[in-house]
């Protein structure tokens, strides 16, 4: 299986084709990792940068697993451990890292766009760890992977996310991701985190919880920041767990077939009630399981590894 | 020093439209002669000089070229004092005269901000140096652009500031911006608002709608601006002074400034090309050239800000011309700089309205001319005894914008690239010629 792109930006750029040959990468990329040896050979020599410019525990660790299970040489830089500290700016922190001759810089960043700055600015492989609000295409194909592992395959389900799609990466690119593998997204959430000209993603939006969730094969909530109340986006976490959290009460109106799903991490008695995180719909544990697998996918990939890992 | 401007024509709005010729003497328009003959072509662009003539006598042919009163760009970023490595004083000029403006006036968000006489003054002998364009500084409203002190309108206004603005920083105290215009209109100097709720604003960096969205960016709401640009409006009202709104980017803001024209409201707006040439598109790929304050709106917008050109509620188009070295501009899309550079295209950028019928060319030269000299009260025209300040246009010519040709020194624009057609060709300030083109 072979890829023609040299980045993974996000999923906006990639076609329906390229999803399913990384899903397909991923599908087989899984079993390394029930090895009793969680190592295969093939991305030996190779070096990924993980760079993160924002804090982050999920990604960027199943990246580094993911890496190190492909015996390629990984290494992390943080923003406050870099010469960012120092003032310096992040393309030269890039042409600096080049220098080096990495394989593949994987790329966390806060603003909307670095990624892409990078990718028309240095020649390693780029892989979009997270920009901004922008995308998260990582998780998106994960999230994908997941879903269609358990349900057989993404097209013609319907998938709801719920929270605060304004401020979520995640969403947007599940938003992409799954309206562009035949999926139907219908949003939502407060009026104050939907926003403006999401249904020209291809989504639907409703503002009632019960719509959303009761013809739903999916449910995804999203986590809420607290810290979005300074912005009035909510008046309390309390008010939003009653009027818009996944309680067990509300989840009796779902499918008898319902996946629950959340990016993490999550805000257990806000978006979600603890009940239904952990209760036997919640397969939030499975998409981290998968991140792995579909990182790997990824690096094999993009850094081009000589032979196919299934048959190391 | 003579100099005849031969067989152009020669538009001064709402006073003269022909063929003439112009007789420029000692930095003075002498004659204007209508020359209503069958033109005879003309046998070479300099005639020679002959014994009988002064030596420095020329005449310039402007057959099928446009010669109209100097432009005036009414709101420019000179960047000096402080920011001499995106432009300076003499660079800015160069820029000026090399887009056709004959006069600019600079804004004073300079390090230290143009909030005092000195500033003003220095600005001014920079300039004088520089000799080449016009520049009229605006000052400072507020003491240090921070809106909580008036600035001294009496001494800026004597060392030659022609209006006053805090540009680039809004003016968000209401009552301060009530007794700037009040204490100003003692010295009949203009307001220059430039509106902006900053609570709106809440880290916007592209307008916000469905690309915004798109692109995972913050967005600005049309409101952030029409809100300032309604309050202002009643300001003037309550004063009884006038207000001109900078950089006018949305369709609210051009219906509320087209009603308070309406009720006599002593309110005049400005626009610049990219707000009626672009759209929020043009961002694409993060292309922080695109970025700017207020941000490229919808099409909608744009379409209204031309309807706005087309009727008069705009009056002026200038450029906001904000130049950005690499240092602001190649970083992160929400942390770069905002602004774009604007003298060396607007021109070639304001004809296409001309081309696409929204404007007579009459009326492009009231926005690019009469109308900033009316609202700064400065002399303009094409008439007998006026300061020789004329631009001549060629409104056919066809080229490619392209950064490396710029006297400016930033290149921080989304129009390199771009075919246009139409330029100003020659540059002429108090007679002297400060620009000149390889004429055809």
């Amino acid at each position: 299986m072979q890829l023609e792109r040299k980045n993974i930006l996000d999923m906006a750029s990639l076609s329906v084709d390229e999803i399913s040959t990384i899903l397909d990468t991923a599908d087989s990329m899984k079993e390394i990792s029930q090895r009793p040896v969680k190592k295969v050979p093939t991305l030996r020599g190779k070096t990924v940068v993980l760079f993160f410019y924002e804090p982050s525990t999920r990604t960027r660790i199943s990246f580094d697993i993911a890496a190190k299970r492909l015996s390629a040489d990984s290494l992390s830089i943080s923003a406050s451990s870099s010469s960012m500290v120092k003032g310096e700016t992040l393309i030269d922190t890039a042409r600096n890292l080049e220098a080096m001759n990495p394989d593949v810089i994987v790329m966390r960043h806060s603003s909307a766009g670095a990624p892409h700055m990078l990718a028309r600015m240095v020649r390693p492989c780029i892989i979009n760890a997270g920009d901004g609000m922008h995308a998260h295409p990582t998780q998106s194909l994960l999230d994908l992977m997941t879903v269609r592992e358990n349900k057989g395959e993404v097209k013609g389900l319907r998938i709801a996310i719920i929270g605060d799609i304004s401020h979520s990466r995640v969403a947007r690119s599940n938003c992409i991701g799954f309206t562009k593998m035949g999926a139907d997204v219908i949003i939502s959430g407060p009026q104050t985190m939907i926003p403006k000209g999401i249904e020209t993603l291809g989504v639907s939006v409703t503002h009632n919880v019960e719509d959303a969730i009761c013809d739903a094969d999916v449910i995804m909530m999203l986590r809420i920041q607290k810290e979005r109340q300074k912005s009035f986006l909510f008046p309390s976490e309390r008010e939003y767990a009653r009027v818009y959290g996944l309680s067990k009460k509300r989840l009796e109106s779902a499918k008898d077939d319902v996946l629950i799903m959340h990016p993490g991490p999550i805000n257990r008695g806000v978006e979600i009630a603890p009940e239904v995180a952990d209760g036997p719909y919640s397969i939030i544990l499975d998409q981290v399981t998968n991140g792995v697998a579909v990182r790997m996918a990824l690096l094999y990939l993009v850094a081009g590894g000589t032979r196919n890992a299934d048959t190391d | 020093m003579q100099i005849l401007i031969k067989g152009g024509r020669v538009i001064d709005p709402g006073n003269f439209n022909a063929i003439a010729d112009i007789l420029v003497e000692d930095g003075k328009i002498v004659k204007i002669k209508s020359n209503d003959n069958p033109r005879q072509p003309p046998t070479s662009n300099e005639q020679p000089a002959t014994s009988n003539q002064q030596p420095e006598s020329r005449t310039i042919d402007a057959t099928g070229k446009i010669v109209t009163p100097g432009l005036i760009d009414m709101h420019v970023h000179l960047r000096e004092p402080g920011h001499e490595y995106k432009e300076t004083i003499e660079s800015g000029c160069l820029a000026a005269a090399s887009g056709g403006f004959t006069a600019i006036c600079c804004m004073p968000n300079t390090n230290p901000v143009n909030d005092n006489s000195q500033v003003t003054k220095f600005i001014l002998q920079r300039a004088m140096i520089a000799d080449t364009v016009r520049v009229y500084p605006v000052a400072a409203i507020s003491k240090g652009l921070e809106g909580t002190g008036l600035c001294e309108y009496g001494d800026l206004k004597d060392a030659g500031a022609v209006a006053i603005s805090d540009d680039g920083c809004p003016v968000s105290d209401s009552q301060l911006m009530r007794r700037a215009m009040e204490y100003a209109k003692g010295f009949d100097l203009p307001v220059i608002s430039h509106c902006e709720d900053l609570n709106l604003l809440a880290g916007g960096v592209v307008n916000e709608g469905a690309f915004a969205t798109r692109m995972g960016l913050p967005g600005i709401p049309n409101a952030c601006e029409s809100v300032m640009v309604m309050r202002d409006i009643a300001l003037s009202e309550l004063t009884e002074s006038p207000v001109h709104i900078a950089h006018v980017s949305t369709m609210e803001s051009v219906r509320a400034i087209r009603a308070a024209k309406k009720r006599g409201v002593l309110v005049t707006a400005e626009t610049a090309p990219h707000y009626f040439t672009l759209t929020e598109d043009d961002v694409g790929q993060y292309d922080t050239n695109a970025k700017m304050n207020p941000p490229l709106r919808s099409k909608q917008d744009r379409e209204a800000v031309r309807e706005g050109l087309a009727d008069g509620t705009i009056d002026v188009i200038a450029t906001d011309h904000a130049p950005h070295s690499s240092i602001e501009k190649e970083v992160e899309f929400d942390q770069a700089g905002n602004g774009i550079i604007g003298l060396e295209t607007s021109v070639s950028l304001s004809l296409k309205l001309v081309e696409d019928g929204v404007l007579k060319i009459d009326e492009l030269v009231e926005k690019m001319s009469t109308n900033p000299a009316r609202i700064l009260k400065l002399e303009n025209g094409l008439r007998a005894g006026n300061s020789a300040d004329i631009t001549i246009i060629d409104p056919d010519i066809l080229y490619t914008i392209d950064v490396e040709n710029f006297c400016s020194l930033s290149r921080n624009t989304p129009f390199n690239g771009r075919e246009v057609k139409g330029k100003a060709v020659l540059t002429m300030v108090g007679g002297k010629i400060v620009f000149e083109d390889k004429i055809k």
